[in-house]
């Protein structure tokens, strides 16, 4: 999949990105050379690879986190490479490994729902909460099943990890997005309650219609999860699998690759 | 008790006027975990423009309004220099708090103190004054800054439940979440910086108005005095539900007011007055740190990177 034709129909394209970190001193990695990368609107990508395989770069390259080297990066066939984090994100739900990361602790499960359903307006000087979305708020939460819909005056701060995450998800899918961005977001958390995330964000994405790139350590969820499967390594994708490929692929297979790519290596 | 009385009467009237302070630091230092060290540079800011309006005729209400705008703008310049250029939260307050002191001066026309005695003041003319039943003249001074106070309190609470105020409270809790939300935290701890400095100004046009003199060296321990009015009001009445922050920080600044008075009426030299601010803010941050046992704010991001 590494074609470098024009594709105006992807939802994101990396186009030849180059990414090197800390240039010309010891520690010097390249990273991407010549990557290139195109996700068709609707798919839903997982990405599996080791550490340091390129996985979380490639995401924070697209938030907009990281600032590649030389190559473009495309977003509905608009470039978006010289734009901040903060103008990407109108565009991008992301939710972070670290539960804390995708919600506001010191403020309740309300004022951080009325947030979120703000996104893409003016934040102005009318009140920050509505009452009269409080019941659509209310019935959001219940699908999560975690008891969530009577704890609205609660601050998320004092909540589990799961449900943090489970609210994180809610919360980045609340506003119409083009591209919802899941990094290792189950990590975190334990068994039961990366089962409940990761039934919720398979709801969402058939429900919204969402392009997802999701970054997973857990080889079990990406074969489960997605219609394509993407195994990085040392910057580049040596599995690329969609639909009827990907049904084919099991867990055994991409354990097998990893080994061989591990003696490739040498470790 | 006469003796009591006045005491008492000053205690409030100063530690009100401090609260006003204390209230705008409660925005930059626990909202934004910003420590702004520019705020010894706006209180003076805020009473060397009242005392120049003043001097000059304007009425002393518009004054107060023109001097927490001035405030505003060094804020603003604060904001700028740590989010635009990255210079770090302290070093921004420090390099804004000297550039005002010369900016104070050219307000001032050169002098170091602008008395303005017998021009009018909000102590001295206005509706409110003329208004009031002969029996609370005397107590006019601490029922006016006590209104300005209210008036403060409520604006910063409405403030605060505005869709602005969320993201304001986002933005020092977690920066990452507002960039999720498509806005700059950069922008909203400018303006913070702005909204801190503003009430730091007005406080120090209030003061000015109290003594009718504008003093450039007003300044000197505002950053101590604001820093510990939101620390002793905020730890010691923390787990109160009802009282809202902004209250707490308004009586955290008389209670640090009565600790100076007392010490002062114990017989301590003016001379250490500065002192004992800093060993009562001392003890204030070490009795914090003993109460509550954790950091307030774990920042996601450091708030220095925004």
């Amino acid at each position: 999949m590494s074609s470098t034709q024009l594709k105006s129909d992807s939802m994101v394209s990396l186009r030849n990105i180059c990414k090197t970190f800390s240039p010309d001193s010891v520690s010097e990695v390249v990273l991407f050379s010549d990557f290139n990368l195109e996700i068709l609107p609707g798919q839903f990508v997982s990405v599996v690879g080791s550490n340091g395989s390129g996985k979380t770069t490639m995401l924070n390259l697209i938030c907009g986190s990281i600032v590649p080297d030389s190559g473009s990066i495309l977003l509905k066939g608009e470039d978006i490479s010289k734009m901040k984090e903060f103008q990407r994100s109108k565009s991008i739900g992301r939710v972070f490994q670290d539960p804390a990361k995708g919600t506001c602790p010191e403020l309740t499960i309300l004022e951080n729902m009325a947030l979120a359903d703000n996104k893409g307006s003016f934040y102005g000087l009318s009140r920050g909460v509505s009452r009269r979305r409080t019941d659509e708020y209310r019935t959001m939460l219940q699908r999560l099943d975690l008891g969530l819909e009577d704890k609205l005056s609660v601050q998320v701060g004092s909540l589990s990890g799961g449900q943090r995450q489970a609210l994180a998800l809610l919360i980045s899918t609340m506003t119409p997005i083009d591209l919802l961005i899941l990094d290792e977001h189950t990590a975190a958390l334990d068994p039961r309650s990366s089962e409940n995330v990761m039934r919720l964000t398979q709801e969402l994405v058939t429900e919204k219609h969402l392009t997802t790139l999701m970054v997973t350590h857990n080889l079990k969820y990406s074969i489960q999860y997605g219609n394509r499967l993407l195994m990085m390594h040392q910057g580049q994708a040596v599995i690329d699998a969609a639909d009827e490929a990907k049904e084919a692929l099991s867990t055994d297979d991409l354990l097998n690759r990893f080994n061989q790519i591990s003696l490739e290596v040498g470790n | 008790m006469d003796v009591f009385f006045g005491l008492f009467f000053n205690v409030m009237e100063e530690g009100l006027i401090y609260g006003i302070m204390a209230m705008g630091v409660y925005i930059t230092y626990r909202i934004l975990g910003f420590p702004d060290l520019s705020v010894d540079g706006t209180f003076p800011l805020g009473a060397c423009v009242t005392g120049a309006l003043i001097a000059v005729g304007v009425n002393p209400w518009v004054a107060c309004l023109a001097a927490f705008l001035a405030g505003a703008a060094a804020g603003c310049v604060t904001g700028l220099l740590h989010v635009k250029l990255h210079i770090t939260d302290l070093l921004s307050g420090i390099l804004v708090m000297t550039g005002l002191w010369s900016v104070n001066l050219v307000v001032t026309r050169g002098s170091a103190v602008l008395p303005f005695y017998n021009k009018p003041t909000i102590f001295t003319s206005g509706p409110i004054v003329h208004l009031m039943p002969p029996g609370m003249q005397d107590y006019r001074v601490v029922l006016i800054v006590l209104l300005v106070v209210i008036v403060v309190k409520v604006l910063l609470d409405l403030y605060l439940k505005t869709k602005s105020g969320l993201l304001l409270r986002a933005s020092g809790n977690n920066p990452q979440y507002v960039i999720s939300l498509g806005k700059d935290p950069g922008r909203m701890k400018i303006a913070g910086l702005a909204i801190g400095n503003g009430c730091t100004a007005l406080a120090g046009s209030i003061l000015a108005q109290q003594t009718e003199t504008a003093n450039i060296y007003g300044g000197t321990g505002m950053v101590v005095m604001a820093l510990a009015s939101v620390i002793i009001g905020t730890s010691l009445f923390g787990k109160i539900k009802f009282i809202r922050p902004t209250a707490m920080v308004v009586i955290g600044a008389i209670l640090y007011k009565t600790c100076l008075v007392i010490a002062m009426q114990l017989g301590l030299p003016t001379n250490y007055l500065k002192l004992l601010m800093a060993l009562l803010f001392t003890l204030a941050l070490v009795g914090n740190q003993a109460f509550s046992g954790r950091r307030k704010h774990p920042h996601v991001v450091n708030p220095t990177q925004i």
